[in-house]
């Protein structure tokens, strides 16, 4: 086990956890962004650089801080390491610069994007971002790809996260896409426009963190928020066959793999379950699903809602004293 | 001060051979070690000589020997890194043309003391020439048991392969170099784990320098403390400069460090002072990627010291005031250089190859260029000099290999030492497009 402190709270984690694992077990007002990063792909993360955080201190046996600030996301903790995150002047300058650099050539056009409303991009934006643009520079714009029946791959958006990549390398047999150039012409791509076709490829849609790769079945026709997330399963015998169902009025416009707070899927789920099995008595329903309050997805959705704590005037009293 | 060990017998006709080579004490060290010393003798022998890698960030070569794991079972490699493309640096390949058979002698060497049964030369693809050298090299050694199984009857079995880069500045890079010579495409690993513990095929492996395998031979054939007594300090041994820019004798030559920086550009023995009777402006001391220093800068510290060609005294005064000695790839200019245009062409090629896996490398490396491409055009602003500092320092220290430092330093280091010739460019283009009235004008480069 080892003791990590991180922004001031102490916490022990077992031997070989990462930063950014052990600020996720303390809670979202200490963990850093990760948009690269996804703990069920072996090997990712370290390309996007957002979760970049300060070490003060390297460890109790060698205390010295870190020079450079490191990636949390590929960096395991040490005992009696110190690290800083949001309480660091450096690390929040740094992760203003690195949106800056991921929108630079990222269309800023979130109302026509299919993904706004779970774009995480969007949210690292809001959250850590400048209001104004210091460039006027022509953005890199592609044509859209044709990879298949079921997904639409729209480079233009994409930031280079390598997720896509490490789903089709480790959760499908064969990859046949990649990522073609270097530099910034860097593209995601199939050799020779092969199609992506086998039972798991719309996991490439869960993971994505921006609206690069979109579910073709489900392509504009709905906001996100406009539709109601529902926890339903069916017997699958391919995959675990946990999923969410978004329905708008009665019917189920799609079919997504469980996300948890952080956007990471629980289970990766089949292409047979996403794609072709859009009716609910397909399914066995088990409730409406909890979306966190400060969602765009929540918006209109009563339920879940947590009433803030009351404060009473002599509460406000003892903290003034 | 002219002291000549890896090029002591470079001038004599036919080196290149094998039997020229060997009669000349060629092989003599590997001798000496296969027959006479245990490798780790032979690592013992390094690290005595304070012998610090080549290929540009100085990390003394004997330490990182003695970090590569020694796990039972598991194959080790040494992987000798010839991919030299650092605009300015050309001491590798002036190396492997003319005296290939003093690599092949200290892979051996290298590769004894480290216990590795195969090593690989990764070779830059543009140096096709060299490779059929280095091939011609290694059959000749094949053939005078010098490679292969059981060398001069020691029992030692070592093959050496020539791979062939396809052209990318990135393969430089140690982790990229690995993933290349996998057979993969060139991008750097994140760190750790080294390639010290896990590096080519998932084994440990020392990755070096040319320049710091062949320099192996001498320091076995005269030991480590004699080697150790040339130079000064820390910086030990002798160098190869490659110099160029505006100087009588561009070339690559082997200096012994400590040699002040002075000497190196008037002396007659090296570069033979500058080109015309215009006087220095700026000297990029190490290859592109090291801070540029203007003239007064480079010939004294801020001490008032003379600045000496050695690890130490180029980097006194950190960034601020100095520089690196880098990979060695000295680059003079005298005052009809434009630091402007020079910053854009090395921008320009740091654009070129950034792999593209880290985000402000990929997209920060392109964005400094449009702006020093606008700037040349005559449509810079202040605010940009600005613009581009902010985004250097964005990148610098943030990226996974260090290409993102390599690209921001000559940035930083041009904005910081010539502001006021970009301020001067800037509005005197300005004044240009009022004059004529938007046509566009090259501009005379005047300093």
């Amino acid at each position: 086990m080892a003791k990590v402190t991180i922004d001031g709270i102490e916490i022990e984690v077992p031997d070989g956890t990462t930063i950014l694992q052990a600020a996720r077990m303390i809670g979202p007002s200490v963990a850093p962004p990760a948009m690269c990063f996804y703990t069920k792909l072996k090997t990712s993360g370290g390309y996007c650089r957002t979760c970049l955080v300060e070490v003060t201190k390297g460890s109790d046996k060698d205390p010295r801080p870190m020079p450079k600030l490191v990636i949390s996301c590929r960096t395991t903790v040490m005992d009696g390491m110190v690290v800083t995150n949001q309480l660091s002047p450096r690390v929040l300058d740094a992760r203003a610069g690195i949106v800056e650099f991921l929108l630079l050539n990222h269309p800023l056009d979130c109302p026509i994007c299919d993904q706004a409303g779970e774009c995480h991009l969007q949210d690292l934006s809001y959250e850590n971002g400048n209001y104004t643009t210091r460039t006027d520079f022509e953005r890199r714009t592609f044509e859209k790809i044709d990879i298949g029946d079921f997904i639409q791959l729209h480079m233009t958006r994409c930031i280079l996260c390598y997720r896509c990549v490490k789903v089709a390398e480790q959760i499908t047999d064969g990859r046949v896409h990649g990522v073609l150039n270097r530099g910034d012409l860097s593209e995601i791509s199939t050799y020779i426009k092969e199609a992506i076709d086998n039972d798991f490829s719309g996991n490439m849609i869960d993971v994505c963190p921006v609206g690069a790769l979109t579910d073709k079945t489900f392509r504009f026709k709905s906001r996100v928020w406009f539709t109601k997330p529902v926890d339903a399963h069916r017997d699958c015998d391919k995959c675990s066959g946990k999923v969410v169902l978004w329905y708008k009025g009665e019917e189920v416009l799609r079919v997504t793999g469980r996300k948890d707070e952080w956007g990471e899927v629980d289970e990766f789920i089949c292409n047979t379950c996403r794609f072709e099995k859009k009716h609910t008595a397909d399914w066995s329903i088990e409730g409406v699903r909890n979306i966190s309050r400060h969602s765009v997805i929540s918006a209109n959705k009563y339920k879940n809602l947590v009433k803030p704590n009351e404060f009473h005037l002599n509460d406000i009293k003892a903290i003034t004293e | 001060m002219e002291r000549k060990l890896l090029f002591k017998n470079i001038d004599v006709p036919g080196i290149a051979t094998y039997d020229v080579y060997r009669a000349n004490g060629g092989y003599a060290s590997a001798e000496k070690a296969l027959k006479t010393m245990t490798p780790e003798a032979v690592v013992e022998e390094v690290k005595k000589s304070g012998l610090r890698g080549r290929g540009g960030a100085g990390f003394p070569t004997g330490m990182k020997w003695s970090f590569l794991a020694r796990p039972e079972g598991v194959p080790r490699y040494l992987v000798c890194n010839a991919d030299e493309s650092e605009p300015g640096t050309f001491k590798d390949r002036y190396l492997m043309e003319h005296i290939p058979h003093l690599l092949i002698e200290g892979m051996l060497t290298s590769s004894y003391a480290l216990g590795a049964k195969t090593s690989y030369i990764y070779v830059r693809g543009e140096f096709f020439y060299i490779i059929r050298i280095l091939e011609k090299a290694i059959a000749e050694a094949y053939k005078n048991g010098w490679l292969g199984k059981n060398i001069q009857g020691t029992g030692f079995d070592h093959d050496i392969y020539v791979h062939p880069g396809a052209g990318a500045y990135i393969c430089g890079e140690e982790t990229a170099l690995l993933e290349s010579l996998e057979g993969k495409r060139g991008n750097p690993r994140i760190k750790p784990p080294f390639p010290a513990v896990k590096g080519l095929y998932d084994c440990p492996t020392v990755v070096n320098n040319v320049e710091t395998i062949a320099a192996v031979v001498p320091i076995v054939n005269d030991g480590g403390e004699e080697y150790c007594k040339i130079g000064i300090g820390k910086s030990t041994g002798t160098k190869l400069i490659s110099a160029s820019g505006h100087i009588k004798k561009p070339g690559v030559y082997e200096i012994e460090l400590g040699v002040p920086v002075e000497e190196f550009i008037y002396s007659d023995h090296f570069c033979g002072g500058m080109l015309t009777d215009r006087k220095l402006k700026a000297v990029v001391a190490g290859g592109s990627s090291v801070p540029i220093l203007p003239a007064d800068l480079i010939l004294k510290t801020t001490n008032g010291e003379p600045r000496l060609m050695t690890y130490e005294s180029l980097a006194d005064g950190g960034f601020a005031t100095g520089t690196m000695l880098g990979s060695g790839g000295f680059i003079v200019m005298d005052t009809s250089a434009s630091v402007v245009y020079n910053l854009y062409t090395f921008t320009r090629f740091y654009h070129h190859e950034s792999c593209g896996q880290c985000s402000p490398c990929r997209e920060g490396t392109a964005w400094m260029e449009k702006i020093l491409h606008k700037i040349l055009d005559g449509h810079g602003t202040m605010t940009d000099i600005d613009l581009l500092w902010d985004i250097q320092r964005k990148i610098e220290g943030n990226t996974i290999c260090p290409l993102g430092d390599a690209a921001a330093w000559p940035v930083a280091s041009a904005i910081r030492h010539f502001r006021p010739e970009f301020e001067e460019f800037i509005s005197k283009q300005a004044k240009q497009e009022v004059n004529h009235n938007n046509q566009h004008q090259p501009l005379a480069v005047t300093s």
